[in-house]
């Protein structure tokens, strides 16, 4: 294992360090005479995906009737429930809505959910909107069932859970586009693939809070139950899911968000009148102002959905069991008293019914001038901003200083004289966190130094390969190297290389400026009530909207492009880190900071030598979330113009080419897996220094 | 105190490890179960309790004592199957539990046994009344019934007024006053409490032993009591058993236990006990030739402890009378004596062995 940390070993690494970077070096010098370097070569390759075309079309060939069947089944529920949303006057769904919210959450929830309501009707949004929550409504009880079946599953069979539990891990891996192909080839077109999708995108958080709450409940409460009595059955459901039933509800929310982050996604195939359609129908044909009204409306119901079902899952409940049957079942006499109140009201008054067309507004014309004024206005900062991010950042890391640098982008000619300066300042930027004792900074220095001279277009192959492989090596030993290997193969045999990197430059850029952005939020918020208070919100709000809604606000005013992408990726990860680091710096334990201070620590040290270090396995899960979060937001940002994997997914999908889309969406979970490798192994020794820091 | 043996236990042994069913394919009994316990030992098993033996008397209090991880929590569990033991006879009323059925056994914890947990075992999301009435229910009681039998022991615990409150908005004492209600519910002829009091702090316990005591003066339960308090096993035992790692070391009464220490290891928790504790009037009474008149009388078996606001009110000293004939009379010169000469001889035996 290279976790020796010897000065005799740490030295010697350096020198491996130093080697790989001047081969590095000196073969990407040496691929212009020799172009094999540059670009993998195609005889190389193998056509992986032609023959998952081939593979699929064997399993369509034999499976379809199955399938289809499956599907034309699972059609009819979906039509009942949306017949009914659709025949239901709005005045009994709204109604319904609002009281369930008052159970849920009190007032303010009611009040939230009435708003809201208001908004849907008053945009003229009703019936897209109920196409969409007849999707959820038919895809969660389903998503819920299958994953409650299998977490009790697991639950008793602790081979089912070993089983189920890496399948799970990597299926969140694949991006969400990606799920949709298989779906697409083996069920047809139609809403029943916004179904399926949400269903298997869904049911993993139902099956782990299943598992986690009947596992979790108190040895001494089933004794407890025993000892009353219990039959095996009486035992399971009375006592261990009635205990575990907080948990397992939580995955309820979960599952319900996922379906629903699913089903806006999954309208992307078209041929669904809801709402998810809409809003990218409008943003395809650049009407804005239309996109954000219907985005809107996405984003206010995936705040109602949470908001309900986390307030029912974690409701404390206070039953008389006392009283009589009315008295039991008050919320749901209630509740269908009022429905039938507000059905009868809508028959003597039409407007109860349907919602007038003279009472819904559009206000997407004034709001698409308001912002082409508000574009035109802030051109310059705008374009100042932008242009700055890309030139220094955006290009740098993907072609390199010595192609960007250009009197149009930077102001003047490179000469000689400009490439030995950044030689000097990189490497005696890297000479002078050596002798500060901080050789990793120092090799870092090295490594971005060369990179960003080059770009990691530009960095050959096999370059690339060996620098990752040994940082694997360095990072989690022989395993880290092996995995690094076999990812590296697969990413170059399937031909994914060219745009695998562009993949790594947009969201690596993206999660590193989340990660610094996040984390330093993060520690504003755990040094400040106040700013979390400010901050905690907007993070829900950020956490529980579908990605793509992200992207309209970002469209409308940076234009398509790889900005935008940044940006919504960005919007999207920075999340994670904030909450983390928040996380970690607030739960230090009181002890080592009472000890800190009574030694004289002032407020600046205390935090930094003291509290961030102790937090760091914390704020390192943040990085790892914000991975994630980028790569999947990457696949979607290919919506606004990308070059990389998430746009071969995407054209894979608007082609129906199946087999270049699944191995790109195939490599992109590679590098997810391999990113999730790589964060493990970082936390695991943020963890093991700081073993024993605690009694 | 010698009433029918309720409950017997013999010969029992739980082992945890990779396969404790080896050790016992035999079927004549255990011989030598040091040596037995041993072998276990060195082949990477855990004898977690060890050819344990013992009997409950109808209405009698019986506790089991030791310090942490000396098993007494897997004899209790063994008495109650939750756990099964690897080998020997649980007898409840003469049957044995170990031979009955899954069906038997629901039936014979539905009827005839309650168990009080150290943690108190609560289910998060009943309430007081529900949680009391949680192993009637089970049995489909009818709601009326349920109802009235939950008033009847929720009162004895002197929880009334609380009934709709949630485990978690009551204290440690007020709900583990829940978890002996729930298990007396069913009003079980055994009742089993594995360290209840162990999770209250110090003050609630002393209060919580008092309530006990009392209850157990009304129900006349037979009990078996764990718990690693030596003076809470001085307080509330009829007869006691001390374990050390798996096995008993002796069985007898707290008097017993301290005045004739079998070992080092129970006599280290005797020497904690204060004597005045356990000396009783008798044994501290002197007989004088010339005894003042009209002093108050007292028993010889009363525990001198309780006696002492009366030694204060009557500086002279009390008689000690038993069935009506002159014992002695206790004054504070005679317990100071008897005190010192008991520390002196619990002294030397702590000292020779
Ligand atoms: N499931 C198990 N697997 C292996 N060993 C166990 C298991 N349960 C208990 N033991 C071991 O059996 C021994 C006795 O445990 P037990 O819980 O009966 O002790 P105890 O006297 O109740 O202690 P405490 O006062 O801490 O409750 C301990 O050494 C414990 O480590
Ligand atoms: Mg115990």
């Amino acid at each position: 294992m290279a976790e020796g940390r010897g000065a005799g070993s740490s030295l010697s690494g350096a020198v491996v360090w130093l080697a790989l970077l001047g081969l590095a070096l000196g073969l990407a010098l040496l691929q212009v005479r020799f172009p094999v370097l540059h670009a993998y070569p195609a005889d190389w390759q193998l056509p992986l995906g032609d023959w998952l075309n081939v593979l699929m079309q064997w399993l369509v060939d034999h499976t379809k009737p199955f399938f289809r069947f499956l599907s034309w089944v699972m059609g009819f529920p979906l039509q009942w429930v949306s017949d009914l949303l659709a025949w239901l006057p709005w005045s009994v769904s709204a109604v319904a809505a609002v009281l369930i919210a008052y159970q849920a959450g009190k007032r303010p929830l009611a009040i939230f959910t009435g708003v809201s309501l208001l908004y849907v009707l008053a945009m003229g949004l009703w019936p897209d909107t109920m196409n969409s929550l007849a999707l959820v409504a038919v895809s969660v009880p389903l998503a819920i069932a299958l994953g409650f079946g299998l977490g009790v599953a697991g639950f008793f069979r602790p081979r089912v859970e070993r089983f189920l539990t890496p399948m799970m891990d990597v299926t969140q891996t694949v991006p969400a586009f990606a799920y949709l192909l298989p779906i697409l080839m083996l069920f047809g077109f139609g809403p029943v693939v916004g179904l399926i999708a949400g269903v298997i995108f869904a049911f993993p958080p139902m099956v782990k809070n299943t598992i986690v709450g009947l596992r979790e409940v108190p040895s001494e409460i089933i004794e407890s139950g025993l000892m009353s009595g219990a039959t095996p059955w009486q035992l399971f459901f009375r006592v261990r899911c009635a205990a575990g039933l907080r948990q397992i509800l939580l995955g309820v929310n979960q599952t319900t968000m996922a379906a629903l982050s699913m089903i806006i996604i999954a309208s992307i195939i078209g041929g669904s009148e809801d709402i998810g359609w809409k809003v990218l129908s409008t943003l395809r044909k650049a009407e804005f102002g239309e996109s954000l009204v219907a985005g809107i409306v996405i984003a206010l119901m995936a705040m109602v959905l949470d908001r309900i079902t986390y307030g029912l899952a974690t409701r404390e409940q206070d039953m008389d069991h006392d009283k009589g049957f009315l008295a039991r079942h008050r919320f749901g006499v209630t509740l269908l008293a009022a429905m039938i109140a507000a059905y009868g009201l809508s028959l003597v008054v039409p407007a109860l019914q349907v919602w007038p067309e003279g009472w819904t507004v559009d206000p997407s014309g004034p709001l698409n001038r308001g912002i082409e004024a508000f574009v035109i206005a802030a051109k310059p900062v705008l374009d100042a901003t932008k242009n700055f991010v890309i030139f220094a950042f955006v290009l740098p890391l993907k072609i390199g200083f010595y192609k960007v640098v250009s009197p149009f982008t930077w102001g003047f000619t490179p000469t000689l004289w400009h490439a030995a300066f950044y030689v000097v300042l990189v490497v005696g930027g890297a000479f002078y966190a050596r002798t500060r004792g901080r050789g990793g900074l120092a090799i870092a220095t090295l490594s971005f130094g060369l990179i960003l001279f080059f770009g990691l277009t530009n960095m050959t192959w096999p370059g690339l390969a060996a620098l990752l492989i040994y940082f694997g090596y360095r990072s989690g030993g022989m395993r880290l190297a092996l995995w690094s290997a076999a990812a590296m193969g697969f990413i170059l045999i399937s031909g994914s290389y060219d745009k695998a990197v562009l993949s790594v430059q947009l969201c690596g850029l993206a999660v590193v400026a989340s990660f610094i952005i996040g984390s330093g939020l993060g520690v504003l918020a755990a040094e400040s009530d106040r700013f979390s208070r400010i901050l905690r919100p907007i993070n829900d709000t950020l956490q529980t909207m579908p990605p793509f809604v992200l992207l309209i606000p970002i469209i409308m005013i940076f234009k398509i492009g790889e900005f935008s992408a940044l940006l919504a990726i960005i919007s999207y990860a920075v999340v994670a880190p904030i909450r983390y680091t928040e996380y970690g710096i607030r739960n230090v334990p009181k002890e080592v900071i009472e000890a800190s201070t009574s030694l004289g620590c002032t407020r600046s040290q205390l935090l930094w030598r003291v509290k961030i270090p102790l937090a760091m396995p914390n704020i390192m899960l943040g990085l790892n979330q914000a991975i994630m979060f980028g790569i999947s937001m990457l696949v979607i940002s290919a919506l606004v113009g990308t070059d990389d994997l998430g746009q071969i997914i995407y054209i894979g999908l608007s082609k129906g080419n199946f087999g270049i889309g699944f191995l790109a969406g195939i490599a992109m979970a590679v590098i997810a897996l391999l990113s999730d490798q790589f964060c493990r192994a970082w936390q695991k020794r943020s963890e093991a220094r700081l073993e024993g820091a605690y009694p | 105190m010698s009433g029918d043996v309720k409950l017997s236990c013999r010969n029992l042994w739980k082992v945890y490890g990779p396969d404790p069913g080896q050790y016992f394919k035999s079927s004549e009994p255990v011989s030598d179960a040091a040596q037995l316990a041993a072998r276990m030992r060195s082949e990477k098993h855990i004898p977690a309790a060890i050819n344990v033996g013992f009997d409950v008397h109808v209405g009698e209090t019986f506790v089991i004592m030791g310090l942490s991880g000396s098993g007494k929590s897997t004899v209790v569990r063994c008495l109650s199957r939750l756990i099964d033991a690897d080998h020997g006879q649980v007898l409840l009323d003469g049957e044995d539990l170990l031979a009955k059925s899954n069906r038997e056994l629901i039936d014979i914890r539905r009827h005839k046994m309650g168990m009080v947990f150290q943690n108190f075992g609560l289910l998060p999301h009943l309430n007081v009344i529900e949680n009391i009435a949680f192993p009637l229910r089970l049995q489909g009681l009818s709601p009326a019934d349920q109802r009235e039998r939950a008033a009847r022991v929720i009162d004895l615990v002197g929880l009334g007024g609380r009934e709709n409150a949630y485990p978690r908005q009551l204290s440690g004492g007020q709900q583990q006053r829940v978890g002996i209600a729930r298990s007396l519910a069913v009003e079980p002829e055994l009742w089993l409490l594995d360290e209840p009091f162990s999770a209250l702090d110090p003050l609630i316990r002393r209060q919580m032993q008092d309530e006990f005591l009392r209850i157990q003066r009304v129900l006349k339960k037979s009990i078996v009591f764990i718990t690693h308090d030596f003076l809470e096993a001085l307080r509330i035992a009829d007869r006691m058993a001390i374990m050390r790692d798996g096995r008993v070391v002796q069985i007898g009464t707290p008097e017993e236990l301290i005045l004739h220490p079998a070992d080092d290891y129970v006599a280290q928790f005797t020497g904690e006990v204060p004597r005045i504790k356990i000396l009783r009037a008798g044994q501290c009474a002197e007989a004088l030739a010339n005894r003042p008149e009209g002093l108050p009388q007292v028993d010889p078996e009363a525990r001198v402890e309780g006696l002492m606001p009366l030694l204060a009110a009557n500086p002279k000293g009390v008689d000690v009378v038993e069935g009506g004939t002159y014992v002695g009379t206790l004054t504070a010169a005679s317990l100071v004596a008897a005190l010192a000469a008991s520390e002196g001889a619990q002294a030397r035996e702590v000292a020779h062995g």
